[in-house]
């Protein structure tokens, strides 16, 4: 990694030539909401005037550069009475420009699904590799909780990570290629001062949490509240509409789908993200459903973000940016769930049992 | 048709509308790009907008519109006793659609305010599975001609043929919308069979439920959902009887 500075004036220039240059999205503002706030989507941009530096948080994440919700994985072409499978791993290179922390460390876990299990993904390759990542820190909102996911600062996984010091961003580029681009740009070795802003503003972004969640052990309890009644009080609220998974950065469930071409000549094989909250996500061949209860469903998804799968080395998931709470229309959120579960557990086991005594 | 040493057969269809605009059955010859094709699929015998050939020997039925006059049951009864598959095609035949608007008047009143008191048999809209046995259906209104290429593929290949089973939130998320409740609305979609790619909600206005309830909806939460964020129970009843779509669940929760 190599550290510079850069003004303000300065990095915006350079952003300019480069979203100018290539096909690039960051944060702009697509709504004021009802509460009077206003509603950022990570959306295409021509120059540096349509970016939101100081944006508060993305609506949607940015997965869909990654993940698309929906993928075509092959082509089939039928002829003769035979077929031929046409792969493509084609990506165009992108810029992503304002992801936090937390949306880079989601990345980095997606990296960890995608790429370093038993069957690494050719079609995330090819995007991963052609995406060039600029993160910018940020103070957090009251509901974020990646502080309690140790998921709010980040050290790879991005091509240049900025941290807002006032008049100049300090700069962290973790690649060649961010390197030569700043080159025609204006950028200073970092002063004394510089470095003591840095570590200020790493202090006060540590200590402006308000949400604290407590995640250490909670796999175990998880193990241990399978059956928690609980899974059925929030599964009462929810509405199996996905849109926890739709707006999260790491649920990469999905289901594939074939479909002829309209001329029958050949067919599709597509990806669609998917959502273990919908109704039918764990049906399967005859109908049966293994999960119909929305409870069940609900489970699963904390299981699959707070326990961890094999599938992703038993690791949580969750980055703790509460873009699902955010979402949520029946108001379910990761703090009031974990919180009611760890509740339960512990005043359970203070006021029922107690330790044997030693005989 | 010969498809990897299976046989293909076109299919043999009649195209038939009740108390509609007619919109649904126009779909079919919308989407131009892919018309010469989607046709090739087809052997129609019976479709009184795009021919004048009036043939009884087809296997599918595609029926558009509600029932709203007694002729109209006559009708239906004979085209479900010649069809081996009849389809309630579009918003009207599955659920009654817009028509069931004038079932919340005397009859009526709503024949001296549309004909101006001139004599007309006419009675409340019904969907077409309150008169005859429906095998399938495609709802929306109008139909998705996406959709329904896909489900005449499906007949043509006898491969699947099913509908999403979850909301309009999935489809409206992933074409990046903000969500109208957070602009203060109430919208159906949370509540509503998705398949539409949210193009209501994508164009900022409301989702009315014009595809009927998603598969296990949670009623109860959606209603709590509405009356926590203080919107008018009022709005939500008229657009939940839009369609007619909703209207058990409306007179059962509200």
């Amino acid at each position: 990694m190599i550290y510079k500075v850069i003004s303000k004036r300065e990095f915006k220039a350079f952003i300019d030539a480069l979203v100018k240059n290539n096909s690039s999205f960051g944060p702009r503002k697509v709504d004021t909401g009802s509460n009077g706030k206003p509603i950022y989507q990570f959306m295409p941009v021509k120059s540096a005037d349509e970016i939101e530096f100081d944006y508060t948080v993305s609506h949607l994440s940015a997965k869909r550069f990654f993940l698309p919700y929906h993928d075509e994985l092959s082509h089939f072409n039928f002829s003769d009475g035979n077929w031929e499978q046409e792969i493509r791993y084609e990506a165009p290179p992108i810029i992503l420009i304002g992801l936090r922390p937390c949306d880079i460390n989601a990345v980095n876990i997606l990296d960890d699904v995608m790429l370093h299990g038993a069957y690494p993904s050719p079609y995330y390759l090819a995007r991963r590799k052609n995406t060039f990542i600029i993160g910018m820190d940020h103070l957090p909102l009251p509901d974020c909780f990646c502080h309690s996911m140790n998921r709010h600062t980040v050290n790879h996984g991005f091509n240049l990570f900025c941290s807002d010091i006032g008049d100049s961003y300090y700069l962290s580029i973790n690649s060649s290629k961010a390197f030569s681009f700043l080159k025609e740009f204006r950028i200073e070795e970092p002063t004394y001062e510089d470095n003591c802003c840095l570590i200020e503003r790493r202090k006060n972004i540590k200590n402006s949490f308000e949400t604290k969640i407590e995640v250490s052990g909670l796999p175990c309890f998880l193990d241990i509240e399978f059956d928690s009644p609980i899974w059925q009080k929030w599964g009462d609220k929810c509405l199996s509409c996905g849109t926890c998974a739709m707006v999260c950065p790491t649920c990469y469930c999905y289901s594939v789908e074939e479909r002829f071409d309209i001329d029958l000549k050949g067919s599709t094989r597509q990806n669609h993200l998917y959502s273990c909250n919908l109704v039918d996500f764990a049906q399967v061949t005859g109908g049966h459903n293994f999960r119909p209860k929305n409870g069940d469903r609900l489970k699963y998804r904390y299981y699959h973000h707070y326990r961890g799968f094999a599938a992703n080395d038993n690791q949580q998931i969750c980055v703790g940016c509460n873009r699902c709470g955010r979402a949520c229309l029946a108001d379910i959120n990761p703090k009031d769930v974990i919180n009611d579960l760890r509740l339960e557990r512990e005043s359970c086991m203070i006021c029922v049992s107690q330790s044997p005594d030693k005989t | 048709m010969n498809h990897l040493g299976f046989e293909m057969e076109k299919v043999k269809i009649g195209s038939f509308d009740f108390t509609c605009c007619e919109g649904c059955q126009l779909q079919l010859a919308n989407k131009e790009f892919t018309l010469p094709d989607f046709l090739a699929l087809l052997d129609i015998r019976n479709f009184r907008e795009i021919s004048s050939e009036r043939l009884d020997d087809y296997d599918i039925a595609l029926v558009e519109g509600s029932i709203t006059r007694p002729d109209e049951i006559e009708r239906i009864k004979a085209i479900r006793a010649q069809a081996k598959v009849l389809v309630a095609f579009g918003t009207c035949a599955c659920f009654g659609g817009v028509n069931s608007l004038k079932n919340r008047i005397p009859q009526e009143e709503a024949v001296r305010e549309v004909y101006d008191g001139k004599a007309i048999e006419t009675r409340p809209s019904m969907k077409i599975s309150d008169i005859v046995q429906v095998d399938l259906s495609i709802p929306g209104c109008p139909v998705s001609k996406d959709e329904v290429e896909r489900i005449i593929i499906g007949i043509v290949t006898r491969s699947q043929v099913s509908l999403p089973t979850y909301p309009v939130c999935v489809d409206c998320k992933q074409q990046l919308n903000t969500c109208l409740f957070d602009l203060g609305e109430i919208c159906l979609g949370p509540i509503t069979r998705a398949g539409c790619n949210a193009v209501c909600t994508t164009g900022k206005t409301a989702c009315l439920g014009c595809r009927g309830p998603a598969e296990e909806l949670n009623m109860p939460a959606y209603l709590e959902l509405i009356k926590e964020r203080g919107l008018s129970l009022e709005d939500l009843h008229e657009k939940l009887a839009f369609y007619n779509a909703f209207e058990p669940l409306a007179t059962d929760e509200t």
